[in-house]
């Protein structure tokens, strides 16, 4: 890093690291799938996540917000702190999870009206006052960019949305609980590429407020949005720099220049 | 493989496009062959449904003189070989809405148990085995239990609260079944948007699972509504009896600790037991429980369909 | 455009105390409720053993005895026997025969339903199976007592219509709905795929019924049957009515025969409580519960083979 000084401009001035992760193991019954990796991801960055299928991408998010513990084969060795505070001793895992917006890779419009969908994480936590719900409501659709096509229908079922504009209300949904980090897992796979061009600029706004993690197929997405990107291959680290470097001509590592480019294997 | 070869499918082109697909002694033996499993089939599924309708019809025809709107609301008569079977009637209920009040909630957790809480490791498979164990003794065996636990060790002497209680543990695992297959049907993508959301266990059951499983759940309280009906064994040591005198059309003659008369107890006394009976009194006795019976099973049945065409994914 | 603050703390509320409280408390009790039917199983054997124990340390009991003598004279007054043996013999035979007459048929409709028949008539079958299975078997038995023993004495000319014969068809009508569904299911289990292959290869429904689909779904059929033998066992109130009551070792078809279950209802009423004749009738029930807690656990592994592969 001190051979590339020019590379620290585009980094966040606010470089805090947000979430530590030292030495990482995850197994699922014994075929261990994620293998001992290192790395920090800063306060208030885009930090891009890339790499093919069967990677360890979506495992590496479960285990950020440990929804992995709902799946009974997993172990996880190694440490994973957020916020300086290691995620497996943490004593309040429903804090922690609301700490996390997840948007997972398939959108899944729970099978309650638009505005339960959305409301349902500040009830969980007791926020019951229709006044704060109902302006929390607006803002979580307008920040996914939704509002404007629901706004007349909240009372009918999520799932009745079509994918794209159930996508949205995921991540409508996640960003009601109001997380420090997002966490978007392939969130463009089901939406057509202008409304994944809305999105993408609502997350340029976010990046203010919270930390994202971006895991995408799409290299060029994670060449748009992205400060640092990782690429992630096999459960392993291929290599982790800021975005100019990974995109640029000359990534460290050959393996890297070649999936970016679409040369890979 | 010793298979005849197929002559004209196998020999090439010099054989003639037109006689290609010909059938061949082969093909045809095939086809036959085809033709006699599929009636032998057909003839086998018929030899379990036509059974089912002549004895329905023969039963209804025997129970004709017998049934009218009298002899719902009659108590027997003269030494039951006359009258009606309204205490039976009104017995059958009492167990059911009892033996449901107890099972009902504890089959409910305990599938909500298996399904959201319980990890796939030996317990849990301890727990289904009992389930299954728990559907498969025989209903003699908790006949005994009952006496054994309720009458006797628990004091509860031979009483409707008796063989309610030995009628909900028998009928339980109608209950935790149905309400599993109703909360295994509602996809697991729901409860991970939950889960992602912070929301605990409780509360994800609470909004997305069970407002989604609550028909199946209905569908399979419904049916053990027909299996308590229908019992016979269990309550027989456990709390009903041959005959008790209740005035006609009364609802509610019996008290929890009281014995009660039951419908498939009434049959069962009927047919056996008591010399000189009208001969079609106990013929309409058991339409009235197989018609019971049955219209439960097929309300839960429309239920299910009904539910099954009306999801909300 | 500047966003409102979302991490504010000020919109953060904690859940009521009262809430959390509420929700630990009902998870003990789901989790309670859990293991109930584990409790219920324990609590069974337990009260029906405690009932039976006794006996089993009493000086004019003896093991052997009670399991191969087939001599049962629980109230005569000079010299009481407890001999299970012709029960044993005689639930054998009603189950065996049930059995025998109802897989044919069983897993005939059921291959007719999964494999052969139109999605209309297949949803007509499958309800009309959980209707036949739905109907109590004291219906079966009144049936048994009042239809099939008219017809078996005209067919067979036997003195008595309630006889083994009798009730092994009553019984077989009862475990058929059980075996059929059981194995539907089995065979629905068979991936679509294994049928498109044979399909594909020319092969004809009925080729791809017995060469692919009864050795694929083998297992589940096994267990299908194997739990039709654990109702046809434990079945009572219809063998009560329908078998006849002679306690003696069949020997013939068309002989009466009394089955373990039946015994217990129809004499469990007469035997005093606490009396020997009451604390036998439950050793016969403790037995029964081991005869279909073995079924049941084997048709489990059985099945669970399948799963495993």
């Amino acid at each position: 890093m001190a051979a590339q000084p020019e590379k620290m401009v585009t980094m966040p001035m606010t470089a805090d690291k947000h979430i530590e992760i030292q030495d990482l193991r995850l197994a699922y019954g014994t075929k261990e799938v994620i293998h001992g990796i290192t790395f920090d991801i800063h306060r208030h960055e885009i930090f891009g996540i890339i790499g093919p299928a069967q990677s360890g991408k979506t495992s590496l998010l479960r285990c950020i917000n440990r929804t992995i513990d709902f799946n009974p084969a997993a172990t996880v060795a190694g440490t994973l702190k957020v916020d300086g505070e290691c995620v497996r001793n943490v004593r309040n895992v429903y804090e922690l999870r609301r700490k996390i917006g997840m948007v997972a890779p398939l959108p899944v419009g729970l099978p309650l009206s638009i505005y339960d969908n959305v409301a349902f994480a500040p009830r969980c936590v007791g926020m019951t006052a229709k006044s704060d719900l109902d302006g929390l409501v607006e803002k979580c659709l307008r920040q996914a960019a939704l509002w404007d096509e629901v706004k007349d229908r909240l009372d009918s079922l999520g799932t009745k949305l079509s994918g794209g504009q159930q996508q949205r209300l995921t991540i409508a949904r996640a960003l009601s609980h109001q997380p420090e980090i997002l966490c978007l897992d392939e969130f463009s796979i089901a939406i057509d590429p202008v409304t994944t061009m809305r999105i993408e600029e609502v997350l340029k706004e976010l990046r203010h407020e919270m930390t994202i993690i971006l895991v995408t197929n799409l290299t060029q997405q994670a060449r748009r949005l992205a400060d640092r990107a990782m690429f992630l291959w096999n459960g392993e680290i291929i290599e982790l720099d800021t975005n100019d470097v990974i995109f640029g001509d000359h990534p460290k590592d050959k393996r890297t220049y070649d999936y970016v480019m679409g040369i890979f294997g | 493989m010793n298979s005849p070869r197929i002559p004209s499918a196998t020999t090439g082109t010099e054989s003639g496009s037109a006689s290609r697909f010909t059938a061949t002694p082969f093909v045809r033996k095939k086809e036959r062959r085809e033709a006699a499993a599929k009636w032998i089939f057909f003839s086998m599924a018929a030899a379990m449904v036509l059974p089912l309708l002549w004895l329905v019809s023969y039963i209804v025809v025997r129970a004709m003189p017998s049934l009218s709107l009298d002899f719902l609301l009659d108590p027997p008569l003269r030494g039951m070989t006359e009258g009606g079977i309204w205490p039976a009637l009104v017995g059958t209920i009492y167990l059911i809405v009892v033996a449901l009040a107890i099972s009902t909630p504890i089959g409910v957790l305990a599938a909500i148990y298996l399904n959201e809480y319980a990890r796939e490791n030996w317990f849990h498979r301890v727990i289904s085995m009992a389930v299954i164990n728990l559907a498969g003794v025989p209903s003699i065996v908790h006949a005994l239990f009952g006496l054994g636990a309720f009458v006797y060790a628990a004091q509860f002497g031979y009483s409707v609260i008796s063989a309610a209680l030995t009628l909900a543990i028998m009928t339980m695992p109608v209950v935790i079944t149905s309400t599993r297959e109703a909360l295994a049907s509602v996809p697991r993508s729901f409860r991970e948007a939950c889960w992602n959301v912070g929301a605990t266990r409780w509360q994800t059951i609470k909004a997305v699972v069970l407002p989604n499983s609550v028909g199946g759940i209905l569908t399979g309280i419904i049916l053990e509504v027909s299996r308590t009906a229908g019992e016979t064994a269990p309550i027989m040591f456990t709390g009903a009896v041959f005959y008790k005198a209740v005035e006609r059309g009364d609802f509610f003659p019996y008290q929890l600790n009281d014995q009660c008369m039951a419908l498939s107890m009434h049959l069962f006394a009927l047919s056996t037991q008591v010399p000189g009976v009208k001969p079609s009194l106990p013929f309409a006795t058991a339409v009235i429980l197989l018609g019971v019976v049955l219209a439960v099973n097929a309300t839960s049945i429309t239920l299910r369909v009904w539910l099954r065409n009306r999801k909300k994914w | 455009m500047a966003l409102p603050s979302l991490t504010g703390k000020s919109l953060r509320p904690a859940r009521p105390l009262w809430a959390v409280c509420g929700e630990k408390m009902l998870e003990l009790l789901i989790r309670f409720c859990g293991v109930s039917a584990i409790i219920f199983v324990l609590a069974i054997f337990f009260f029906v053993f405690k009932e039976a124990a006794p006996v089993l340390w009493s000086k004019n009991f003896n093991l052997t005895q009670f399991l191969c003598s087939p001599e049962w004279y629980p109230t005569s007054v000079s010299n009481v026997r407890y001999g299970v043996l012709a029960l044993i013999v005689g639930t054998a035979c009603v189950s065996g025969l049930a059995v025998f007459l109802a897989v044919p048929f069983s897993l005939g409709a059921a291959v007719f339903i999964s494999e052969f028949c139109g999605p209309k008539l297949k949803e007509v079958l499958k309800i009309v199976i959980e209707l036949l299975a739905a109907i109590p078997s004291v219906v079966w038995g009144f049936i048994g007592l009042t239809v099939t023993s008219k017809i078996v004495q005209q067919m067979t000319g036997a003195p008595v219509g309630v006889n083994i014969l009798n009730g092994g068809i009553i019984l077989a009508l009862m475990c058929v709905p059980i075996i059929a569904s059981i194995s539907e299911d089995a065979l629905k289990a068979v991936p679509d795929t294994y049928r498109e292959a044979a399909l594909a290869l020319g092969a004809t429904r009925w080729q791809i019924v017995y060469r692919v689909l009864l050795p694929a779904a083998k297992n589940g059929l096994l267990a299908a049957v194997l739990l039709g033998v654990g109702r046809a066992v434990g079945e009572t109130m219809a063998v009560l009515m329908a078998t006849g009551h002679a306690v003696n070792i069949p020997h013939g078809i068309l002989d009466s025969v009394r089955t373990l279950t039946a015994n217990i209802a129809a004499e469990l009423g007469e035997a005093p409580a606490q009396s020997e004749h009451y604390r036998i009738l439950f050793l016969t029930g403790i037995l029964l519960f081991f005869i279909t807690f073995v079924i049941n656990v084997t048709a489990d592994f059985v099945v669970r083979g399948i799963r495993q592969k």
